[in-house]
């Protein structure tokens, strides 16, 4: 078995940094990454898009191509199309085993970078299962990798991805049906008292907004603030969307909705290895417990990028960075000073405050009404497990058990942090203590015969 | 769902229950059958409700259908190629409902 000084989980921008440091100071290292091409979700598409698709997402995009070429020209060990799926300890490291269109392989490594990225916050609601409704980012994937738009499509929730996107649209000749946020206007005043002028990087993302809505405005999008009591509507797919705003019921006819309600670090890795999360008030997400470099309570272990914490893609390249130089010391390489790149982390994450002051999830999806599906595998409502918390079920694995909540294909990918806050609620309590499901091997679901072939071919080994 | 951008290359063809469904190269399936306004594309195991392509990032696995015959398929996670059979996953494939 090939053994790694480092193995990177993810090539997004936290990934792709931390590969083109890693080989700068001469470490083996490997990428694994589930895509075909590398960019992470940001980036996606980026080294096929054509002029026009480039105009239409903008220069935060475009930017990307960059860092994509550096990574690309990096000589680096990059598996696309592979999907990791257990990561065990080892002496020296660990051991990767992942999923390649040709079987399943086992790698070992000294030390882990994981940037696995973000997750888009499970957003229950009553009808968001229904064919014809997608995430935000889900739209945005379609846009980037395949040129893609809705003809009616109705936005739905709260975060800058939600103005971004219908920017986007406006941009691409299909401007959205109507924007429905779910942002108070009191919201505004409250968020205000963490604008810093003296963060340049902070002011910097708050005009960016402002272009972001003017050019909605300018393009006559109807935007409905404050939306409560929001339902999509449809039997076998979406037909519209209820809600309360500006005083008074609305209802919009639409066959296609997107959801958002902010970003939430992907946690299946760093759970799965066991390293410590603490609870982020502020983002009302698990986010690991790790050092200015990004090494976790795990020995080794490094998270960068958004899994770490929810701050963008400028953050990620500078956190992927950080923690490849770090583990260079721990080898006995001389790596750069990281002062600076510490120093432009602070800046801008100075932003982060502010923005989830104002882009705060919705209540409602936070605790849904009883009826609503919070685990979409497994078709279990919120009122189910209050139930079963009502009934002595002590925390999420109790529930999990009880009801199968995070057992489907997904393993509590989109119900996870749902699940937790809904017993958070019914049973009261701090939500770092209730805490979230156990997450076990494999991590995607995989086949036995991909299963029985790595183990015949490690005893050939 | 409609193409924005003049189509890159030429367009891959595969079937969809059967039918045929045009593709671009780099598509997933999961995008390849939204542009095909394909409305659902399995049905659950638990209650047999028809959903379709949610997250597209491979995290929710509400796109799963069937490839080449092989079940479980995360149709945003694969790229479309010529000639590939694509079905619907129905929730009770496995015989495990009565």
């Amino acid at each position: 078995m090939t053994l790694y000084d480092v193995a990177i989980v993810g090539a997004g921008p936290a990934g792709m940094a931390a590969a083109i440091e890693a080989a700068k100071v001469g470490l083996a290292t490997t990428v694994l990454d589930e895509a075909a091409q590398p960019g992470g979700q940001i980036y996606r598409g980026i080294e096929t898009a054509c002029e026009a698709r480039l105009a239409v997402l903008g220069k935060a995009y475009r930017d990307g191509a960059t860092l994509v070429r550096a990574f690309r020209g990096s000589g680096v060990d990059y598996r696309p199309g592979t999907t990791v799926w257990h990561i065990e300890d080892a002496d020296p490291g660990f051991v990767l085993y992942a999923s390649t269109s040709g079987g399943s392989v086992a790698l070992g490594a000294r030390f882990l970078v994981v940037a696995s990225g973000a997750l888009e916050r499970p957003t229950p609601m009553p009808g968001w299962t229904l064919p014809g409704v997608m995430t935000a980012g889900a739209i945005q994937i379609l846009i980037k990798a395949s040129g893609a738009l809705p003809r009616d499509l109705v936005l739905v929730g709260s975060g800058p991805l939600l103005y971004l996107l219908g920017a986007q649209m406006v941009a691409a000749g299909r401007p959205p049906r109507a924007l429905v946020t779910t942002v108070p206007p009191s919201r505004y005043l409250t968020a205000a008292r963490y604008y810093t002028p003296l963060s340049r990087a902070a002011h910097a993302y708050l005009i960016k907004g402002i272009g972001l809505l003017s050019r909605l405005a300018l393009a006559r999008v109807p935007i409905h603030s404050n939306a409560r009591g929001i339902r999509i509507l449809g039997n076998d797919s979406v037909t519209g969307l209820r809600f309360f705003s500006g005083g008074r019921d609305r209802e919009i006819d639409t066959n296609m909705v997107a959801l958002h309600q902010g970003v939430v670090p992907n946690q299946q890795i760093g759970r799965l290895l066991r390293c410590d999360y603490l609870w982020h008030a502020g983002q009302h997400a698990f986010a690991p417990e790790v050092d200015r470099f990004g090494e976790t309570s795990r020995v080794g272990v490094f998270i960068a990028g958004d899994g770490a914490g929810i701050s963008g893609a400028v953050s990620a390249k500078l956190s992927g960075r950080l923690a490849a130089w770090r583990i260079a010391q721990h080898l006995g390489r001389t790596a750069p000073d990281p002062g600076p790149a510490l120093a432009a982390l602070r800046r801008d994450r100075a932003v982060r405050p502010l923005l989830e002051t104002l882009y705060a999830p919705s209540p409602e999806v936070l605790d849904p009404s009883d009826e609503t599906i919070v685990c979409r595998c497994e078709e279990v409502t919120a009122g189910a497990v209050r139930k079963t918390v009502h009934d002595g079920a002590v925390g999420p694995n109790q529930v999990k058990s009880f009801l199968r909540t995070g057992m489907g294909p997904c393993q509590g990918r989109m119900c996870g942090l749902a699940v937790s806050r809904i017993i958070t609620v019914a049973a009261g309590g701090d939500p770092g203590e209730i805490g979230y499901f156990r997450i076990r091997p494999p991590l995607k679901p995989l086949s036995l015969n991909e299963l029985a072939e790595l183990e015949l071919t490690d005893a050939v080994e | 769902m409609q193409r924005c951008f003049t189509p890159q290359g030429r367009s891959v063809r595969i079937l969809f229950e059967d039918q045929p469904v045009e593709a671009q190269p780099g598509d997933s399936v999961a995008a390849a059958l939204l542009c095909a306004d394909v409305v659902w594309t399995r049905s659950t195991p638990v209650s047999g409700a028809h959903r379709a392509p949610f997250c597209m990032m491979g995290a929710c696995f509400d796109c799963l259908v069937e490839i080449d015959g092989v079940p479980n398929r995360q149709a945003c996670m694969v790229e479309v190629k010529e000639g590939m059979r694509v079905r619907r996953q129905q929730g009770d494939a496995f015989g495990e409902l009565s």
